[in-house]
């Protein structure tokens, strides 16, 4: 039985949870002698501001998109992917081997190219933890937490190593060719005659980011699979009696989860920073769980959620440069956020379920 | 390699593997009691700051300790409430409470000491020091059993005795306990114990509110002991190797204290690149040692070497029947 409206569900709680969380991180903000209106002024002039502002917001969303989709889609299925830094990350060793091993002719090819190889390296990252969750009973928080460990390493290794050019004594591989180079928002706009920023990193991605979100959306809710995904996460046993292979269903969920996280790498290496970085993905594989938990596992939630993120981000970055508010405040609130939604999610909607049915009693006893 | 060197790198381990046994005895507690806690990480880093800015602020270790277990308590309160109240979903809480630490750390060691997030360097009565055994100094010139008792046995903080000491303890309270009994009837069967008459949600708490006081007393070894001072996220993954320990030893707290060693030894290891080449004749890489816990880890829970099986009621919150 429904007790509250499905708006209730779906607006009401994460709007009530992110204002319980807004007020602790203006305490927060309180508390260490800065002024919270004042904080919130700046963000919203640096991130939203200008067209600048709004190209580094955009940047940081569209990594949030693919990280919060790929939690949100493993969520369906009652998995908790929180592997998403580690997939991302190798994600990001696929694009860089793509585009600096494959002489593209055209960035429209080579961002083809980057999407496979960093779905490709990502899902591969997912199937091990999959694979041991599904035949051995794993859990899969614990191998995904040690894969994010593992495949920090690996990367490391790589890049003080075989990917480093010659000479160069930072861990980081080569400048990718020109012919990789995405196109930025201030290319694509100003195709149509928009104005936007050159300098702000937001790139062609972000379109390939709402893609995405179409694309999960009609998987999740208008495909046999998808029906399955959901019908294994409500209940495994009844999954089960209905002929779905729990083995196909964790490892389906988890090798598009992982993709999905490893695709953040066309944003961030090859449409940024054009060459692979220690430390690439900034905990945005962390983000997503904050991103998905907000958006209500539902992509155009996810898309919502990650552009609040973005404009967390881009915002905290502005911050810390015109306040004494360090950069970490961002982590606070996405803790914050995280806590509300997730995890004390009972604490908003209990009393808000009471409220609800003593107002439908009411109603009915006027009736 | 001789003795001393090999003993060098020994008594390393035991103090690398301190808290790494303090958060894994932790983790054993609540996980036993069907509480599943990746918040490890954030409890220590959360103990690690306030620890260092009570014992430079007041100029002694002790209260450091009080302010760690304190600041540790108070995020476990919050993991109990999710939790055991609210009956959220316990990884998530996790999550949470490791993201808060690494957060608000930094933000109020900005404000409190301006240094960038960082507190000042302790020194003195502000930290932990090695504690010199009875006859450490007249026994060093015994052959072999002399330096093993000096370098290796002596000469640790009082901090690396006391995890040392909650090995037997825990073992002792899990097993020959009435408390203990029931801490891991309601991580294996929670209905059962509710049937006897026995508090779930008190049992839980409890379980919960001893993780908490063992990872402060962790965070504060970093801290104070380990290190003079609190730095940006210097638990450094530490709660998550306790974590792999933890299953390592499928939940038991003897084979706690040899997983933990093991992975002390590999952290010991890893600092001395120069002992492993002489050793082994050949280089090993430094990264794969740091990797190394992790790898284990996922092989033993692949079920290849024997398998883990946690608490069966693990991270499910009770909910009564009616």
């Amino acid at each position: 039985m429904d007790v509250m409206p499905k708006w209730a569900d779906v607006v009401l709680i994460p709007l009530i949870s992110l204002i319980l969380a807004a007020t602790l991180s203006a305490i927060v903000i309180l508390a260490i002698g800065e002024s919270p209106t004042n904080a919130l002024k700046i963000m919203v002039d640096g991130a939203l501001g200008s067209t600048y502002g709004w190209g580094y917001t955009l940047y940081y969303a569209t990594n949030f998109i693919f990280t919060g989709l790929a939690v949100s889609i493993a969520f369906h299925a009652r998995m908790f992917n929180i592997g998403g830094e580690g997939q991302a990350m190798m994600g990001g060793l696929g694009v860089a081997l793509v585009c600096m091993f494959i002489p593209w002719p055209h960035w429209s090819l080579a961002l083809l190219g980057g999407i496979v190889a960093a779905a490709v390296f990502g899902a591969a990252w997912a199937a091990i933890p999959a694979f041991l969750q599904a035949k051995r009973g794993s859990h899969i928080v614990i191998t995904t937490i040690m894969f994010n460990f593992i495949a920090a390493a690996l990367l490391n290794y790589l890049l003080i190593g075989a990917l480093k050019p010659q000479g160069s004594m930072e861990p980081a591989t080569g400048k990718f060719p020109e012919a990789t180079h995405l196109p930025n928002l201030h290319d694509v706009l100003g195709f149509f005659g928009i104005e936007f920023s050159k300098a702000a990193p937001a790139n062609i991605t972000f379109f390939v980011a709402i893609l995405a979100c179409v694309a999960v959306w009609a998987l999740i809710w208008r495909t046999k699979l998808g029906y399955e995904l959901r019908a294994f996460g409500h209940s495994e046993s009844a999954a089960k009696y209905a002929g779905i292979s729990p083995t196909k269903i964790i490892m389906v969920s988890m090798l598009i989860s992982g993709g999905l996280a490893g695709m953040m790498a066309i944003n961030n290496v090859q449409g940024e920073a054009e060459r692979l970085v220690l430390n690439a993905v900034e905990g945005a594989g962390f983000i997503g769980i904050a991103v998905a938990l907000m958006g209500r596992s539902h992509p155009f939630g996810v898309f919502l959620a990650a552009i609040l993120f973005g404009f967390l981000y881009q915002g905290g970055a502005e911050l810390a440069l015109w306040t004494k508010i360090p950069r970490e405040m961002i982590v606070v609130i996405q803790a914050l956020v995280i806590l509300f939604t997730g995890a004390l999610d009972n604490m908003v909607r209990m009393p808000l379920e009471r409220a609800f049915l003593a107002a439908k009693r009411r109603n009915k006893g006027a009736a | 390699m001789d003795l001393l060197t090999f003993l060098q790198v020994l008594d390393s381990t035991m103090r690398l593997a301190t808290p790494l046994l303090l958060a894994c005895l932790a983790g054993l507690y609540s996980e036993r009691a069907g509480i599943f806690d990746i918040g490890l990480e954030g409890k220590m880093l959360a103990a690690a700051f306030l620890s260092a800015a009570v014992a430079f602020t007041t100029g002694s270790a002790w209260l450091g300790l009080l302010a760690g277990i304190g600041a540790s308590l108070a995020l476990s309160a919050i993991h109990g409430l999710a939790s055991i109240t609210f009956r959220g979903n316990q990884l998530i809480s996790g999550v949470a409470i490791n993201f808060l630490a690494a957060g608000l750390t930094v933000v109020v060691a900005q404000s409190w000491f301006g240094q960038g997030g960082r507190t000042p360097q302790l020194a003195g009565a502000a930290r932990f020091e090695p504690i010199t055994l009875p006859f450490a100094d007249a026994l060093r010139d015994v052959p072999v059993l002399g330096p093993i008792y000096y370098e290796l046995i002596s000469g640790h903080t009082a901090l690396v005795y006391l995890a040392l000491l909650l090995v037997p303890l825990t073992w002792w309270v899990l097993y020959a306990t009435r408390f203990g009994l029931r801490m891991r009837a309601v991580g294996e069967n929670p209905a059962a114990v509710d049937t006897a008459g026995v508090s779930v949600i008190g049992l839980r708490y409890a379980a919960v509110a001893i993780c908490g006081v063992l990872c402060g007393i962790a965070g504060t070894y970093l801290a104070t002991a380990l290190q003079a001072g609190f730095v940006k996220d210097m638990s450094a993954g530490r709660g998550y190797i306790a974590l792999a320990a933890l299953i390592f030893a499928k939940w038991r707290p003897w084979y706690a204290l040899y997983a933990c060693l093991l992975f002390g030894f590999l952290q010991a290891l890893a600092l001395r690149p120069d002992v492993i080449e002489g050793a082994l004749g050949f280089k090993v890489n430094g990264q794969l040692l740091d990797v190394l816990p992790y790898i284990l880890t996922v092989i033993i829970l692949a079920g290849f070497v024997g398998k883990a099986i946690p608490p069966r009621a693990g991270g499910a919150p009770y909910v009564k029947e009616r």
